[in-house]
């Protein structure tokens, strides 16, 4: 029997897209069940939301102040208890499911297969190394459990229409008390989240300043996009850490994508390969951007990009 | 306080990687070798962390065979106190490594164990939590700032939503992300002084692992090319090209 545990990852009220991605990601496995687990502090309001998501059998609940803001040396012993009915134990590839999953695959002592982006079969999967250079086939041993991390940027996010049971557990572990949540701090969320956007706006090291970058966001305004930048940019400190788009950063997948004064190092595009349309706008001709561009322009971005805004809106 | 810090071999990172015409790895005759650049920023954190007075001793440790004596030698010419190789012949996963790191640990004692978030040739990203694991002990990954404090840890951790602060208690292992620190660059002086320095080798048979269910790699293929793209050569053009592909 192949049954599928999936790690649904949210903020508390509402369920993080790259579960839903992760459902889809499970759905070629050919599981005879896919059920889901919510860790929360209070899971009604999440447990609502991934009970609709198709292909789900059960939504399972385990509640508790100590899962307000979970560490993963708090969650490992929990999925490990749940692990023992099931096949395979999924988590998406975000920092939340890199930081949780290897310490339960450690506990069930499998290695874990990191970063699925496509299923061959429930056992056999292929997977980026070398930042996307090249690709490998991986197959879990005959008898050993399947768990692995799902590259949210390979698969779409599971359509709703389902309606799955929802039933809560009781946890089976104490916190170990070693380790305490002390805040999370982002950048104020202005406009929509750069990791599930359908529209992204990025700009790199050629905006020479945080001041010129403000075009960047008017654009991105402008077309309801969301703001990445490259690791150039961000390592210049034109703009915060978590707009890093990129191998290092966020690995995304818009429909659409500009990238504006990038010149395309190739940890850059390890994070755009799976976009829709990537357009670039540089100078340089002969940047690498344009080898992987579906529409380039070549030209100065501080013509361009007002008078694109300006065409747009 | 002494702290381990993980050196693994690696591909250089300026390398361009390309899967062997034959599919059965990736080109690495006669490529440049470096330290993974990850593990390069976790020793120099251990380094800062030994200057500051908060810790003693920097151990560097690396898993492979005799080739990994290189990047230990730049770990101590950067200024980690001493090495340790764990010899084997094979390369190894993920598990394996972190229960070679629980080995040593109940050996050297540590207050930090130290690793890079992942390494840059497989990608998993597994071993610094495999190890916290196997240890039951705090993980704080993806470091981008690190106190030490007496007994325990504040650590803020990049993470998709902005920066996470975990306060923990030590021992603990963590592992570091790219804007932990720049490392330092390697003086001449440092490399004659790091051939005095004391490197260990330990057989891994010798350390009793238990056996590990490994992953098979069955096939190797280089990515997916995009198709070719077009220019426009005007703004207008471009925006009418989008409308026809209706992006806009």
């Amino acid at each position: 029997m192949t049954k599928i545990l999936i790690i649904a990852e949210h903020d508390g009220q509402t369920l993080n897209p790259a579960t839903a991605k992760t459902i889809k990601g499970a759905q070629p496995m050919n599981g005879d069940s896919i059920d889901l687990i919510v860790f929360a502090a209070s899971a009604a309001s999440v447990a609502e939301q991934a009970a609709t998501i198709e292909g789900v059998d059960r939504v399972l609940t385990i509640e508790g102040e100590d899962f307000a803001h979970p560490t993963a040396a708090r969650l490992a012993p929990e999925i490990v208890s749940l692990a023992s009915d099931y096949s395979h134990v999924l988590a998406p590839s975000t920092t939340f499911g890199k930081d949780l999953l290897p310490r339960a695959a450690a506990l069930l002592g499998v290695n874990q297969v990191s970063d699925i982006m496509e299923v061959i079969d429930a056992r056999t999967f292929k997977r980026p190394i070398y930042a996307g250079n090249a690709i490998v086939t991986v197959k879990v041993p005959e008898g050993a459990k399947v768990v692995a991390t799902i590259r949210t940027a390979s698969f779409a996010a599971a359509k709703d229409g389902g309606s799955a049971s929802v039933e809560s557990l009781g946890a089976q572990s104490e916190d170990p008390g070693h380790t305490r949540f002390v805040k999370v701090e982002g950048s104020e969320g202005e406009g929509p989240d750069l990791a599930s956007a359908p529209r992204v706006v990025s700009g790199g090291r050629a905006l020479g300043s945080s001041e010129s970058f403000e075009i960047i966001y008017s654009l991105a305004k402008s077309m309801g996009a969301a703001v990445g930048a490259s690791r150039a940019a961000v390592d210049a400190g034109y703009v915060p850490n978590e707009l890093q788009v990129g191998q290092t950063g966020k690995i995304i997948a818009p429909d659409l994508y500009f990238a504006i004064g990038i010149s395309g190092a190739i940890q850059h595009l390890t994070g755009i390969k799976d976009a829709g349309t990537i357009v670039a706008i540089n100078k340089d001709a002969e940047a690498p951007i344009f080898e992987i561009a579906d529409i380039g322009l070549v030209g100065d971005l501080f013509t361009i990009v007002p008078e694109l805004e300006q065409a747009i809106g | 306080m002494k702290i381990l810090v993980a050196i693994k071999r690696v591909v250089d990172y300026n390398v361009r990687v390309r899967v062997k015409s034959d599919g059965s790895g990736v080109e690495t005759d006669g490529v440049k070798m470096s330290i993974n650049p990850f593990d390069e920023i976790a020793l120099e954190e251990a380094l800062r962390i030994r200057e500051a007075g908060k810790a003693e001793e920097v151990i560097a440790v690396s898993i492979g065979g005799d080739e990994v004596q290189q990047q230990l030698r730049t770990a101590l010419a950067m200024g980690a106190d001493r090495a340790i190789q764990v010899a084997s012949e094979s390369a190894v996963q993920p598990l394996t490594a972190a229960r070679v790191f629980r080995a040593l640990v109940d050996k050297e004692e540590p207050g930090i164990v130290f690793l890079g978030k992942q390494a840059i040739d497989d990608d998993c990203n597994q071993t610094g939590q495999m190890l916290a694991a196997l240890w039951d002990r705090p993980q704080a990954t993806f470091a981008s700032k690190v106190e030490i404090d007496g007994s325990q840890a504040t650590v803020a951790r990049e993470v998709d939503a902005g920066l996470e602060t975990l306060e923990i208690d030590l021992p603990a292992v963590m592992t570091s992300d790219l804007r932990l620190n720049e490392p330092r660059f390697v003086k001449l002086p440092d490399i004659m002084k790091a051939k005095r320095k004391p490197l260990e080798t330990i057989p891994i048979g010798e350390l009793g692992l238990e056996d590990a269910v490994d992953l098979e790699t069955v096939a190797w293929e280089p990515p997916p090319k995009r198709g070719g793209g077009i220019k426009v050569e005007s703004v207008s053009e471009l925006v009418s090209e989008l409308k026809d592909r209706g992006l806009l």
